[in-house]
């Protein structure tokens, strides 16, 4: 089988948030000369977000199986399953006894959030400082220890797993978490609607709500009129009761922010900042939010702080008006 | 290739936009960029817009038919709006900022009409750092670019960090490793958040020491730089200039640095002749730069033999004066108060180090670094610029070439090379000019043929890369090791005018080697001063004592919160 044919077939795309097509990556690096690693993601750091957990839980096996396709895919390449610390204690064991004989290294995460950003997890692996690094050049051309880098996540590596069996049924994972009843991770038709997947998981509020659709932080809010549509991001849902403190609850993103990005570039460092700042005087000056929001999407240096505005922005919309 | 930026056709061979568009002299720009190191592209003021993108123009590489756009609306507003968020973390202080003059920060507010309080200093109860006697760094002035952390990381040293504390990172002091005191933060810090201890509040001590005799000198890089304070093109030779105006201020007892060098070389070379004859604490490492022997002190105290002892050329001429010329002019050593103008921060602490005490003097009271030397002459309304030469005219202001080049990466080791070889072949230098160590390389090697045996030299230019030398190369393969901790040795210190960078490093250095070259004594053991210093005063007991220095393993040096 030509896994690079398959991958295009399927198109596949990443599964960490970014939505890139792996089909692309895989052909950068197989292009490459020299020495190649490989690094499987699994530093999950969004909030109430944990498909990856769900899936090196109940199929750990799959995953290792996408990561020794590449091995095989790509000549002279090592691989590293890159583990945030909670997993990294409760599946390191397992995934040693799966990986027995293979060049494959399990590695305990560094750092907080940012640590899973990709070129974060090569500086972590080159014990270096902790941050992101300029890009270009992307790992594909110049990562970990200046080599061409695969850096898939977890679920990726799950449906390249599958893919390679011939058992791929374009599925994802979603998280469903809020209040509701029913929550948990499920594995659901990739083109499912966030309203489908509401239905389907027995989700559907019966009371007024809204949902936050991508990730517990970076998602995009949505009402009820409009969940037509698929989930972007990590596949995350999370919902709402409409009583919920608007305030309250952006005060938990701009927390989240605040200590976990890397404050290297000014407008995400000030912006969240000054962001934080205004909820907790709970005066919204639009003029300042629309200047905030703006520099934060256009001019940030990484998809952290470009996408950092999103929440705030289509809450204050459709909820707070 | 060829790419376009706003409609103008340009062909270049790559690059980023940054780079380009200078190239061309079309304006973007840029805050937190600095030529000596990778771009960070923390600022995000280099916006430009490509396919309707947002980049930044400092890390973006152009690519074939790339068309760039520098100016549009929304660029000038994400300008704006990034510039206003930078003056929210950076407390102004512009009359005693080392930036005065020539802040981009302001500059920029201006251009992009910027409201600088737009939003409350963030910072404003930052603390103020003291590293040692020689920097201050006010952390309400920063701007998180982390130029100074890459420098500081680049020298080697990695003793200025970056912490989270609570939910936010701040530029700290390392809690175990310790400054050098090379300033190259400064020099690198586009927010003035860095300066010299007593910069520019001290300024007028030197004038205001009644009842002493009060005795300047000013060091080589001088002469090449600080005509930049006031307006002049980068490598303007000042020298005539320099001395005026210290007579404007009233100063007439003024030396030049270069003069002590010739005595350093001259002490130097003995030095390397008698190692080599005995074949012991070879190599011989360079000590006239008091960041490199800090470093060494600190971090390679098992090379403490190999440093010169020979004092640097401040310390050697501070010493002369309290000593030889003191006698000479009937004067109680006691009641000179000796001041030398320096390119350099680290000589602040150099003086206050007791092992370069003489008859139990500090051979230099005072240092003001160019800057400062600079700010004190437009205190008092003088314009270098506008100035007539004047002369030097006593024993201590007639240099050979080899002390004027002192100022430069390699000049050192060219000085002493002169020098040394002459005493161990007794033979003439033809060609006195050592291409091989001069320029901005990083590391130059070169290898030289005396009596018979060829030997190996080495010249560093930068004290990360002498880190790495330390570290991967057979030391014992050397004769000589010329370090010098900033980049382009003394020209491009840390007490220089800002801005410095590879450019101009380099037309402040191609300055002095004009000089030597015009210069009819080019070897310091032939300065008539040298040698009658050497030969009616300096009996062996006095050549130690006003001659020569010791190291010892050192400590910490202090690191307080002012």
């Amino acid at each position: 089988m030509n896994i690079l044919s398959e991958l295009k077939k399927y198109q596949l795309l990443g599964r960490s948030g970014s939505c890139f097509p792996t089909a692309v990556k895989w052909e950068i690096v197989r292009k490459a000369k020299g020495k190649k690693y490989i690094i499987c993601n699994c530093s999950e750091g969004e909030p109430k977000n944990y498909k990856d957990k769900y899936i090196l839980e109940n199929y750990p096996e799959v995953v290792v199986e996408g990561i020794k396709t590449a091995l095989k895919f790509f000549n002279n390449s090592s691989a590293f399953i890159y583990l945030k610390k909670e997993y990294y204690n409760q599946f390191s064991s397992k995934l040693r006894k799966l990986t027995k004989g293979l060049d494959i290294k399990i590695v305990k995460k560094k750092g907080g959030y940012l640590g899973g950003e990709e070129t974060v997890i090569c500086q972590a692996l080159e014990d270096k400082r902790l941050e992101p690094r300029v890009k270009p050049p992307y790992p594909v051309q110049s990562g970990l220890f200046e080599c061409p880098t695969l850096i898939n996540n977890a679920e990726t590596f799950y449906c390249i797993g599958r893919i390679s069996k011939g058992e791929y049924k374009k599925t994802r994972f979603y998280t469903i978490t809020g209040d509701i009843k029913n929550k948990g991770v499920f594995e659901l038709p990739e083109k499912y609607t966030v309203k489908q997947i509401l239905k389907k998981t027995n989700n559907y509020p019966d009371f007024d709500f809204f949902v936050q659709s991508g990730g517990g932080a970076m998602g995009e809010i949505l009402l009820p009129k409009e969940l037509n549509k698929k989930v972007q991001g990590i596949g995350c849902i999370v919902v709402f009761n409409s009583k919920t403190d608007p305030f309250a609850l952006m005060k938990q993103w701009s927390q989240f922010f605040l200590a976990e990005n890397c404050d290297k570039c000014t407008p995400c460092r000030e912006g969240i900042y000054r962001i934080d700042k205004m909820l907790d005087s709970k005066k919204l000056d639009k003029q300042t939010l629309n200047d905030l929001f703006l520099v934060l999407k256009e001019t940030s240096l990484c998809p952290l702080g470009a996408n950092a505005y999103r929440p705030f922005e289509t809450l204050i919309k459709k909820i707070i008006k | 290739m060829i790419v376009f930026i706003d409609d103008k056709k340009i062909n270049t061979k790559g690059g980023t936009i940054l780079e380009i568009a200078k190239k061309n002299k079309i304006d973007i720009p840029a805050l937190c960029n600095h030529s000596d190191l990778k771009p960070g592209s923390s600022c995000r003021v280099c916006i430009v817009e490509v396919n309707k993108k947002l980049v930044p123009a400092c890390s973006t590489q152009v690519c074939p038919g790339m068309k760039i756009i520098t100016d549009s609306p929304k660029i000038r507003k994400v300008r704006k709006i990034n510039l206003e968020l930078l003056f929210s973390q950076h407390r102004e202080e512009c009359s005693d900022c080392v930036w005065n003059g020539e802040c981009s920060l302001l500059e920029l507010a201006e251009k992009y009409k910027v409201k600088i309080n737009r939003f409350d200093d963030r910072k404003k109860d930052y603390p103020v750092y003291q590293f040692g006697n020689v920097i201050q760094f006010d952390s309400s002035k920063c701007i998180d670019c982390r130029n100074c952390v890459e420098v500081c990381h680049q020298q080697g040293v990695d003793f200025l960090e970056v912490k989270e504390k609570g939910s936010l990172f701040q530029v700290v002091p390392s809690k175990t490793k310790d400054c050098i005191y090379c300033g190259q933060c400064l020099i690198h810090c586009p927010a003035g958040a860095f300066e010299a201890v007593g910069e520019f509040e001290d300024i007028e001590k030197p004038l205001k020491q009644k009842n002493k005799v009060v005795v300047f000198q000013f060091a080589p890089a001088l002469r090449s730089s600080i005509g930049e304070e006031f307006g002049m093109s980068y490598g303007s030779l000042v020298t005539g200039k320099i001395v005026a105006g210290l007579k404007k201020l009233g100063v007439d007892k003024i030396f030049d640095t270069c003069v002590g060098a010739d005595f350093t070389t001259s002490s130097e070379a003995l030095e390397v002749v008698e190692r080599i004859k005995k074949n012991k604490n070879l190599p011989v490492l360079t000590s006239c730069c008091p960041s490199w022997v800090k470093f060494l002190e600190q971090r390679y105290p098992k090379l403490i033999p190999n440093i010169s002892t020979t004092r640097s050329p401040q310390v050697i001429l501070g010493s002369l004066i309290k000593t030889y010329w003191a006698k000479e002019n009937n004067i109680d050593p006691k009641n000179i108060y000796s001041v030398s103008i320096m390119p350099c921060i680290a000589k602040k602490f150099e003086i206050i180090r007791p092992e370069n005490n003489v008859f139990g003097l500090q051979p230099v009271d005072c240092v003001l670094t160019t800057r400062e030397f600079a700010r004190l002459l437009m205190k008092h309304k003088i314009d270098l610029k506008k100035l007539k030469s004047a002369k030097m005219d006593n024993m201590f202001s007639d240099p050979s070439g080899a002390g004027v080049i002192y100022g430069a990466t390699g000049g050192v080791m060219e000085s002493a090379f002169r020098t040394a070889y002459e005493k161990l072949t007794n033979t003439k230098l033809k060609n006195v000019e050592f291409k091989q160590v001069r320029g901005m390389q990083g590391v130059k090697e070169a290898e030289v043929k005396v009596c018979n045996k060829v030997r190996k030299i080495a010249v560093i230019n930068g004290l990360g890369l002498a880190k790495e030398f330390l570290n991967t190369k057979k030391l014992k393969d050397y004769t000589c090791i010329e370090v010098m901790a900033c980049p382009g040795g003394c020209i491009g210190g840390g007490g220089q005018p800002v801005p410095t960078d590879a450019e101009i490093r380099e037309k402040r250095a191609l300055t002095l080697y004009a000089v030597d070259k015009k210069k009819k004594i080019r070897k310091a053991h032939e300065n008539p001063i040298v040698k009658k210093i050497y030969k009616e005063y300096l009996t062996d007991k006095l050549a130690h004592e006003v001659l020569h220095t010791s190291y010892s393993k050192k400590g910490r040096g202090s690191v307080k919160k002012l």
